[in-house]
C-alpha cells in the first residue's frame, strides 16, 4: 500500500488508485470535467492538474497512479494557476448563455467557473460557434457549449455498448456528433444528458420547461421494468417535469433506461380523472357513489366462480394486498397477477426471482441467457452484463432469438431445444457451467409463456442440479421479470387459488360467458376483446385497453402519485414515494378497493397504509424488511423432459411502448417512430 | 568539421543507387549476423556508451530508452516502431535517408529489435512520402529476398518481420503515442503517460518508438564501435547529426556534421552563407518550427547541440535550421507557425485545443499591429498557460515560437502596434 502526502496529509491507499481518488479518500476534492468514475480515464480536460514534487510539469491527477513517497500539492500556487488557465481556456469559446441554458443551476462549468474563473475575459476575438447535431428524440444538442470532455463518447462506447457518438475534426474544429447525425440508438441514451458537464447535451422533452431550482425533488423507484431503478422525480406543482437516476450501487449504479426517464410526459395524457360508468354503450362521467353502487348491484347473487380479478404491471403491493383480501372475503379464487398468461413456478420464492442479484452479475463467471433479450427487457441489467463481459474471461451462451445485445455470445440454438442438448452434455456449454463456481442462468418471460414451459423448467432444474449453478454460496438461477408488480404479486399470493383459474383460463371463461364479473386492477396487457361481453371494472390511471372494455372505471394513481411498495426482479422490497397529487377525483388505489369493500358489505379492517403494510408483512415476511434481498440456496430437483422446437414468443416487441404510461407518452411515440418502426433508416455504406 | 571517413550517411545526396547492391557496397548488411551474435546486452551497452541521443527532437538517451523494455518477452510480444512521420516544418533529413539509404534503416530495425527481444517492427511513414515509401518497401522486399529479414534473419536464428505503414498526413501522428494510436487504426490522438509505451504501447504491448535517424545510425555505431561515435561531437552530445538548413541561405541543404558544430560555421561552410551576408541575418530557428528562434547576436556564437541550445532558451529539436534574413517579417513568420499548430492540434485536451486558436488569432492581429501593447503580455501569459499543461508536447511546440518572438523581438511588435495606431486613428481624429 503506497503512502503519499497530499496537501500535507499523509495517506495510505490501495495500489492502483489515482491521485484524484486518493485525494477524495481524505476529503480533498480536485475539480474535474472529463473524469467520471464509471468511465475510462481520458485525462483531456486538464482541470485536475496538481503539483507533484520532483515533476517539472503539473500532472493530471485523474490519470496518474499513486506511488510511494509522492508529495502532491493540490492548492499550491502552481496548481491553482494551472487550473485558472484551464478554466480561462474552457470559457473563451463557451457561450455565456447561462440564462437561457437548460443546464443553468446544475452546471459543472458554471460552478467551477465561480471557483476558478476570472471576473472578466481577456479573449476579445469571436467565439467559436458549432452547428447543432441531431441525436434523436431524447437528446437535444447545443454543440457550441461543448467542452469536448468526451464523457458521452466514452459512455455510449463503454457502458451502452454502441459506437454511435464520436468526435470528428481536429483542434478547435473538433465536434462531437453521431455518425451521419443518426439518432442515438441505445436504450440508455438519456444518460449522456446527465453525464454532460455543460449544457451541450440536454434532455429534449424537458427542454426549456423548468429551472432546476424550482423543482420539487422526490426520491422514489421506477416501475417501467422489473429492475426497480432508483429515480428522482422532479416536479413542479402537479406536473412531473423530469425523471433522473439516483445513485444505487446495488441496482442501477447511476444510470436509468430511456423509458424510465422519458415516458414521464405520458403521466399527463389519457388520464382517468373521474369515475366513469358505461350507459347505453358510452362511458359517462359519474360519481364514486354511483360507480360503487353499480358494482355492488352487479356482485349481488353471483357465484364466486363467476368472478375474477387480474392485476396489471404497474400496481403497487398495497393495492394487490387489499384486492386479494377483498376477493378472499367474497370467496373468489380466480386471481392472477400474470396477465401475460405466463406460468411462473410460484411454489418457492427462489424459483421466480433473480437470485444472483444484479450486483452478483459482477461476480459471476459465466452466463446462459434463455429466451430473453435483456437489452429490451431490462437495459440496466444488460449494461451490467456488458460491464462484466468487458472485464474479460466471461462466456455467454444464448438460447433463443439472436439479438444485438452489445456483447458477444455463443448462440446455442434458436429454439428451446438447446436446453436439452446442454442438459444431456451434448453442448460444450454444459462443461462451462459445470466448471465455474458462479455460473448464472437468466430465464426470460418468454420461457414461461412457452407451451412447453413445464418441460423446459424441469430440464433447467435438472441442469442446475447437475452443474454448479446452485451451491452453498451462490444461487445462479435467475428469472428476469419485465413488470414491476409481478414479484410482489406472487409474493402476496395473488395467483389462482386451489380451484381458481389462471389468466388464460379466466379469458377463456370470459369468452364463453361463464364469467360474469371481472375486476381489472391496472391490467391492460392482454387481449381485452375476450372480455368485452363480461361486466368489467377497471381501476387504473390511464384510459387504455382495459378501460376501453370497462363498464365501470375507478380512477387511481400512477406511481408518482402514491406511496407504494414494489418488489423488483431480485425480490428486493422497495418503497416508492408520492411526488405529485393525482388528477381530478383519482384516489390512491388501495383506498378505492377498501372503500368499495365497505360498500359491498365486507369491510376490510385497515384504515391506514401502515396497517396495510403490516398485513403484507403478515402475509409474507419479506415485506417486513425494505431493500433487503434474501439468499436462498435451496436446490431444485428436475428431470430431463422432451422440449419441442416451437420458438419463443418475446414479451417486448417495441421497447418504447410497453405499458399505459409509455403508450400515452409523446416522447415514447417519437422514439417508436424513430427506432422501432423504421428499421432501415441506417445508411448503408 | 566532420571528416569524410566519419560520415555515416554516405549516400545522403543520392549520388549512388539506393538498392541492396549499392547499399552493400557502402558497407550495409556487413557482418550483421556477427553483430547479432554478440548478444542483446552488448548491443544495448554499446549504444549506451556511444552516448547516442534520440534524433527525433527530444534528445532522450537511446540506450536508456531501450533498457526500459522488459528484459524477457512474456506472453505479450515486444514491438519496435520507427517514426518516419517526419512532419516538423523545416525538417527533411529522414526523407533523404528513406529514399537514398533505406537499407541503413532496415538493418538498424533488425539490430534494435533483436536487442529489445522484438520479432516485429513497424515503420510508420508519413503519407506524403510516396516515393520514399515505394523505395523503402522495395528495399524491404529486397532484404526479405536476400534472407536478411524474415525467418532466421541474416542466419542469426532470430525471426524478424518488418512492416511499412503509411500515415495520412496528420502532424500529431508524429507524436509517439498518437502514432501508436494511428497504427492501431484509431484516431491519432496522444495517449496519457504513464503508462509509457515501454510498458503499454502498441496493442497494449511493450513498445519502443524511435526516429528514423536514431535507428539508421545504430548499425554503423555497432560496427565502428561506441568509442568512435563517442569521440565525435561534444560530451553528452556525441556523434554526428544530419542538419537540414533552409531559408535565406545561398545553398539550402541537408548535411551530416558533428554535433556541436558552431551554427555560423555550419551555415558559412555548407550553405554558402546567409543571403546578403552574415550581417543581413535577422534570426534563426535552430531545430524545427517548434523551438524558439535565436536573434543574430546568439547565432554568432552558438554551437549546434542539445545542451548549448537549451542553454540559449531554445533547442536542437530535429536540427532543422530555418534561416531568416532581414527581408523577413518575423511576426508574420511566427504567425504562420501559430496557424500551423492551430491546424494540427488534435483537439483532445483543453489548453492546446483552445489555446492554439487563441494564440493564432492574437498573432494574426499582431502582424498588422491591430492590438494593444498590453496584449503582448497577455499573449505571453497564454503561452505559459499552455506550456506544460497538455497531454503531449504539441502544446509546448505551439507556445515556444511565440515565447521566442516576444523574448527577442518585443520592440518590433510594439513598433508595429504604434504604427498601426498612428495610421488608423491619428488621421481620423
Amino acid at each position: 500500500m503506497p503512502k503519499l502526502i497530499i496537501d500535507g496529509i499523509e495517506v495510505e491507499v490501495k495500489q492502483g488508485l489515482t491521485i484524484l481518488q486518493a485525494a477524495e479518500e481524505v476529503g480533498i476534492e480536485i475539480p474535474r470535467f472529463c473524469y467520471h468514475d464509471r468511465l475510462s480515464v481520458a485525462g483531456n480536460c486538464r482541470m485536475c492538474l496538481v503539483e507533484m514534487e520532483k515533476s517539472p510539469k503539473p500532472v493530471a491527477s485523474c490519470a496518474m497512479p499513486v506511488g510511494d513517497g509522492m508529495v502532491i500539492k493540490t492548492k499550491s500556487e502552481k496548481a491553482v494557476k494551472a487550473r485558472n488557465g484551464i478554466m480561462e481556456f474552457l470559457l473563451i469559446n463557451h457561450p455565456l448563455d447561462c440564462p437561457i441554458c437548460d443546464q443553468g443551476g446544475e452546471c459543472d462549468l458554471q460552478d467551477q467557473a465561480m471557483a476558478f474563473g476570472f471576473d472578466k475575459s481577456r479573449f476579445i476575438d469571436n467565439k467559436r460557434a458549432v452547428k447543432d447535431k441531431y441525436m434523436g428524440p431524447i437528446v437535444s444538442t447545443k454543440m457550441t457549449r461543448c467542452i469536448h470532455c468526451t464523457r458521452c463518447v466514452r459512455f455510449v462506447e463503454e457502458v451502452a455498448g454502441v459506437t454511435e457518438i464520436g468526435a470528428t475534426g481536429r483542434g478547435e474544429d473538433m465536434e462531437i456528433t453521431t455518425f451521419l447525425q443518426a439518432s442515438l440508438e441505445s436504450e440508455l441514451s438519456g444518460n449522456v444528458v446527465d453525464l454532460c458537464p455543460v449544457g451541450a447535451l440536454t434532455n429534449k422533452p424537458y427542454e426549456f420547461t423548468a429551472r432546476s431550482w424550482e423543482l420539487n425533488k422526490t426520491e422514489t423507484v421506477d416501475v417501467h421494468d422489473a429492475v426497480g431503478s432508483s429515480i428522482r422525480v422532479d416536479s413542479r406543482g402537479r406536473e412531473v417535469m423530469r425523471v433522473l437516476p439516483r445513485l444505487n450501487e446495488d441496482i442501477n449504479e447511476e444510470w436509468i433506461a430511456d423509458k424510465s426517464r422519458n415516458s414521464c410526459d405520458g403521466l399527463k395524457y389519457q388520464r382517468l380523472d373521474t369515475p366513469l360508468v358505461r350507459k347505453n354503450g358510452v362511458l359517462e362521467s359519474s360519481s364514486w357513489g354511483e360507480a360503487f353502487d353499480i358494482i355492488k348491484k352487479r356482485l349481488i347473487g353471483l357465484n364466486p366462480n363467476q368472478i375474477a380479478a387480474l392485476v396489471g404491471d404497474l400496481v403497487d403491493c398495497e393495492s394487490i394486498m387489499v384486492l386479494k383480501d377483498f376477493m378472499s372475503k367474497i370467496g373468489v379464487q380466480n386471481l392472477d397477477c400474470r396477465q401475460d398468461g405466463s406460468l411462473i413456478d410460484t411454489r418457492r420464492r427462489s424459483s421466480y426471482i433473480f437470485n444472483s442479484t444484479i450486483n452478483g452479475i459482477d461476480d459471476s463467471d459465466c452466463l446462459l441467457l434463455l429466451g430473453t433479450n435483456p437489452r429490451k427487457e431490462a437495459p440496466i441489467i444488460n449494461a451490467r452484463i456488458r460491464k462484466r463481459f468487458l472485464r474479460g474471461d466471461y462466456q455467454i451462451g444464448l438460447i433463443g432469438d439472436a439479438f444485438d445485445l452489445t456483447y458477444n455470445y455463443n448462440h446455442i440454438s434458436k429454439t428451446p431445444e438447446g436446453v436439452t442438448s446442454i442438459v444431456n452434455e451434448k453442448n460444450n456449454f454444459y462443461n462451462i457451467l459445470k466448471n465455474s463456481n458462479k455460473a448464472m442462468i437468466i430465464v426470460g418471460m418468454s420461457v414461461f409463456t412457452h407451451p412447453d414451459v413445464n418441460n423446459i423448467i424441469n430440464s433447467l432444474y435438472l441442469l442446475c442440479d447437475k452443474t454448479n449453478v446452485i451451491n452453498k454460496d451462490w444461487n445462479g438461477y435467475n428469472v428476469l421479470h419485465t413488470c414491476a408488480s409481478r414479484v410482489g404479486g406472487i409474493d402476496l399470493g395473488f395467483v389462482p387459488g386451489k380451484s381458481g383459474k389462471s389468466t388464460k383460463e379466466i379469458l377463456i371463461a370470459a369468452e364463453k360467458q361463464d364469467l360474469k364479473f371481472i375486476y381489472l386492477l391496472g391490467a391492460d396487457e392482454f387481449d381485452a376483446k375476450k372480455i368485452d361481453k363480461t361486466f368489467t371494472v377497471y381501476q387504473g390511471h390511464h384510459g387504455d385497453r382495459g378501460a376501453n372494455v370497462a363498464d365501470v372505471i375507478l380512477p387511481g394513481c400512477a406511481y408518482t402519485e402514491k406511496n407504494g411498495t414494489y418488489v423488483n426482479t431480485e425480490g428486493r422490497v422497495q418503497l416508492a414515494s408520492k411526488a405529485v397529487s393525482p388528477p381530478g377525483e383519482a384516489k390512491e388505489d388501495w383506498k378505492i378497493i377498501r372503500a368499495l369493500s365497505e360498500v359491498v358489505g365486507c369491510d376490510l379492517k385497515y384504515k391506514t397504509i401502515d396497517q396495510v403494510r403490516k398485513r403484507m408483512a403478515w402475509q409474507n415476511n419479506i415485506f417486513a424488511d425494505i431493500n433487503r434481498v434474501y439468499d436462498d440456496h435451496s436446490f431444485f430437483t428436475g428431470s430431463s423432459e422432451f422440449i419441442s422446437s416451437i420458438p419463443f414468443h418475446y414479451p417486448i416487441k417495441n421497447y418504447y411502448q410497453t405499458d399505459v404510461i409509455s403508450r400515452a407518452s409523446k416522447t415514447m411515440a417519437e422514439c417508436t417512430k424513430e427506432f422501432s418502426l423504421n428499421n432501415n433508416k441506417r445508411v448503408e455504406i | 568539421m566532420l571528416k569524410d571517413q566519419d560520415r555515416i550517411f554516405t549516400n545522403l545526396y543520392g549520388d549512388f543507387g539506393w538498392g541492396l547492391n549499392s547499399a552493400m557496397q557502402r558497407g550495409d548488411w556487413d557482418s550483421t549476423k556477427e553483430l547479432i551474435s554478440m548478444g542483446k546486452d552488448w548491443i544495448i551497452d554499446e549504444i549506451k556508451s556511444s552516448g547516442l541521443r534520440g534524433r527525433g527532437g527530444a534528445g532522450f538517451p537511446t540506450g536508456l530508452k531501450m533498457s526500459f523494455m522488459p528484459k524477457e518477452e512474456s506472453s505479450r510480444p515486444h514491438y519496435l516502431v520507427v517514426n518516419a512521420d517526419e512532419g516538423e516544418p523545416g525538417t527533411c533529413k529522414d526523407r533523404d535517408m528513406l529514399r537514398y539509404d533505406p537499407h541503413k534503416l532496415i538493418e538498424g530495425c533488425l539490430l534494435t529489435s533483436f536487442a529489445m527481444s522484438s520479432h516485429a517492427c513497424y515503420i510508420y511513414i508519413r503519407g506524403e512520402y510516396y516515393n520514399e515509401a515505394s523505395n523503402l518497401q522495395r528495399a524491404i522486399d529486397e532484404a526479405y529476398e536476400s534472407g536478411f529479414l524474415g525467418k532466421d534473419a541474416c542466419g542469426s536464428g532470430w525471426d524478424f518481420d518488418l512492416f511499412l505503414h503509411r500515415g495520412a498526413g496528420a502532424y500529431i501522428c508524429g507524436e509517439e503515442t498518437a502514432l501508436i494510436q494511428s497504427l492501431e487504426g484509431k484516431k491519432g490522438q496522444p495517449r496519457l503517460k504513464p503508462p509509457f509505451p515501454a510498458g503499454v504501447g502498441l496493442y497494449g504491448c511493450p513498445t519502443t518508438v524511435n526516429n528514423v535517424e536514431t535507428i539508421a545510425v545504430i548499425p554503423t555505431i555497432l560496427r565502428r564501435g561506441a568509442k568512435w561515435f563517442n569521440a565525435l561531437g561534444k560530451p553528452n552530445n556525441t556523434g554526428t547529426k544530419v542538419f537540414c538548413i533552409s531559408g535565406h541561405v545561398n545553398n539550402p541543404c541537408n548535411v551530416e556534421e558533428e554535433m556541436g558544430i558552431p551554427l555560423k560555421t555550419l551555415i558559412e561552410e555548407h550553405c554558402g552563407g546567409v543571403i546578403g551576408g552574415w550581417d543581413n541575418l535577422l534570426a534563426i530557428i535552430p531545430g524545427g518550427s517548434s523551438v524558439p528562434c535565436l536573434p543574430k547576436k546568439t547565432c554568432d556564437t552558438i554551437d549546434m547541440d542539445f545542451d548549448s541550445l537549451k542553454g540559449a532558451n531554445s533547442g536542437l529539436g530535429t536540427a532543422a535550421v530555418i534561416v531568416m534574413n532581414k527581408s523577413v517579417d518575423i511576426i508574420a513568420a511566427i504567425t504562420r507557425l501559430s496557424k500551423f499548430y492551430k491546424h494540427e492540434s488534435c483537439g483532445q485536451c483543453t489548453p492546446c485545443r483552445e489555446g492554439t486558436g487563441w494564440l493564432y488569432r492574437v498573432m494574426d492581429r499582431m502582424v498588422k499591429g491591430e492590438a494593444t501593447p498590453e496584449e503582448i503580455n497577455t499573449l505571453e501569459e497564454v503561452t505559459y498557460q499552455i506550456e506544460g499543461h497538455t497531454i503531449c508536447a504539441l502544446g509546448d511546440a505551439a507556445a515556444w515560437p511565440i515565447q521566442g518572438l516576444i523574448r527577442h523581438f518585443r520592440p518590433v511588435m510594439e513598433d508595429r502596434i504604434k504604427n498601426y495606431k498612428q495610421s488608423h486613428f491619428t488621421s481620423a481624429a
